[in-house]
């Protein structure tokens, strides 16, 4: 019983250090933005890493899930003779809901698991250590450009992926089920209202936030829990990166929406 | 605290969690002087070297640059301190997204006004200094062992330090390039006046540099003097060291089984 308590108990501190550390990485994070070196460069290569090389695999997840909400989607309107509707609902649905979680995942998956092996393997590598002897602020260096590149990436992602996802129901609704090209456009037109769109950009920058946040701190602190700086501290904390930012981004998205609703 | 002294450790302690790694080490580091910090595996050697560059937290009134306490150094005060050394760390730490020059390149872009072509052409004096102005397009990963420690010396040597920290320069190195490396170590003190520190347990190595050699064993400071000093030292782990003899096996047959079953299991058996 004993044993248990001080399991629990030595496991609560651990967590509760863990997200005090979070909580600083998180202030160096933010201050490093306005610290020397400059953050130009970095900013657009960041920006070309997270978005212009995401723009297929964001596009295809995008048309794939437009077309499945305009087959779904008929299929339920078709019921109360409601298919008119169909370019409202998967609008709606994209731009709201699907378009910046869909974003955020894929981009997690694809940039964020590699920006935290590179700070991992920087960290292995003693190449973290030589920043810092060198008096550079290895956040303003690493991480905080790779903040501002997902806050400027994102939301432009996010609208990519809803334009074409409303392209895709587009293709399922008038060339599938032969709907009248100017009704759904039409439907989507009169259905989509400023707030929504104004929800799917407050997502796309919160997804950003924490993913970058979650991506680089365990990126940054790979091995230093396990005093172990190999390899496998890499794969196990990129894998707990994916994990902890997919998530995040899911619940962080029932919050904004219960808010904004 | 001697004027000829650049930096003066007195008592220094380190824990990691716990456990001690380091028991009162005191010893002084000479201007212009190559300082040999010598011990065998696991002695504590690295983590003095994390100590004396900042990377290690070091409590106040155990570490002295020219009398000013390190330990008390707020951030303004570390990285004025840390633009005034180099670092050669054991991998040669070079950045894998960037070539070689751009390696070089990077403290001078940060910390300087100068302008991209004068960067350019100071990062090849640099890698010609160390013998590898043709390879400066080079990623790191096309480096071999030895050049990457000689291009992570470059780098190190970039902004002009007046203190160079070298860990294990000799390490994983074929006894040419070793040698090579130290020939560039004695040059940097003889023309450049520069303090140097190197971490080694590499005893030729060491008695071909060293000025002073500081020798710690199971994180207490062993000995500390010439290299005449320390050869002439009595002390048995000295000799111990200095003539390669293998660790004597101390453990009986009842520590030797508790190791393989488990006090636990052993209890159990009485």
């Amino acid at each position: 019983m004993l044993r248990f308590v001080q399991f629990v108990g030595s496991r609560a501190l651990d967590n509760v250090e863990g997200l005090g550390r979070m909580g600083v990485f998180f202030a160096h994070l933010l201050r490093g933005i306005f610290r020397a070196p400059g953050k130009f460069r970095p900013v657009l290569k960041q920006i070309q890493f997270i978005g212009t090389r995401s723009f297929f695999v964001i596009g295809f997840t995008a048309l794939s899930t437009g077309m499945v909400l305009g087959l779904q989607g008929h299929y339920t309107l078709a019921k109360f003779g409601s298919e008119s509707l169909l370019g409202a609902a998967v609008a709606l649905s994209l731009i709201r809901e699907l378009g910046p979680v869909l974003t955020g995942l894929m981009v997690t998956g694809r940039a964020g698991s590699a920006m935290c092996a590179e700070i991992g393997i920087m960290r292995i590598d003693e190449q973290i250590d030589a920043l810092e002897c060198m008096a550079i602020d290895p956040h303003a260096y690493l991480t905080s450009p790779k903040l501002i590149a997902a806050l400027i990436a994102f939301p432009l992602l996010t609208a990519y992926c809803n334009v074409v996802g409303i392209f895709g129901g587009y293709l399922v609704g008038v060339g599938l089920f032969g709907l009248n090209p100017g009704v759904y456009m039409n439907s989507v037109e009169t259905s989509v209202e400023w707030s929504d769109v104004h929800m799917g950009i407050v997502k796309s920058c919160c997804f950003a936030v924490l993913m970058i946040w979650i991506c680089t701190y365990k990126g940054y602190f790979t091995g230093v829990d396990e005093g172990n700086f190999g390899p496998e501290q890499v794969s196990n904390s990129t894998t707990r990166a994916v994990v902890l930012s997919s998530i995040a981004i899911l619940l962080c998205d029932y919050i904004v929406t219960s808010i904004m609703t | 605290m001697g004027e000829r002294c650049v930096i003066d450790v007195v008592n220094l302690n380190s824990f990691y969690g716990g456990r001690q790694v380091l028991h009162d080490i005191t010893f002084s580091i000479a201007r212009n002087e190559v300082t040999v910090i010598m011990g065998v595996s696991g002695c504590g050697k690295t983590t003095l070297l994390r100590h004396l560059v900042g990377l290690k937290k070091t409590g106040p009134g155990q570490l002295f640059l020219e009398g000013e306490d390190i330990g008390g150094f707020n951030v303004a005060a570390m990285n004025r301190y840390r633009r005034r050394i180099g670092v050669l760390f054991q991998s040669g730490a070079l950045f894998n997204s960037m070539t070689v020059a751009e390696n070089i390149a990077v403290p001078l872009s940060v910390h300087s006004r100068l302008a991209a072509e004068t960067i350019r052409i100071i990062a090849t004096i640099k890698l010609h200094q160390v013998g590898l102005s043709q390879f400066r397009d080079y990623m790191p990963s096309q480096l071999s062992g030895g050049m990457q420690k000689r291009a992570g010396l470059a780098r190190a040597l970039a902004m002009d330090p007046e203190i160079l920290f070298v860990d294990e320069p000799s390490s994983g190195l074929d006894p040419i390039t070793a040698a090579g490396l130290d020939e560039l170590i004695l040059e940097l003190r003889d023309t450049l006046g520069m303090t140097i520190i190197v971490v080694t347990h590499e005893l030729e190595s060491a008695f071909r540099i060293a000025d002073q050699i500081v020798m710690l064993d199971r994180g207490r400071l062993l000995a500390a003097g010439t290299v005449e000093q320390i050869k002439a030292n009595p002390d048995e782990r000295v000799i111990q060291f200095l003539q390669r003899q293998a660790e004597q096996k101390q453990d009986d047959n009842q520590k030797y089984l508790e190791r393989l079953l488990g006090e636990s299991e052993l209890h159990l058996q009485a």
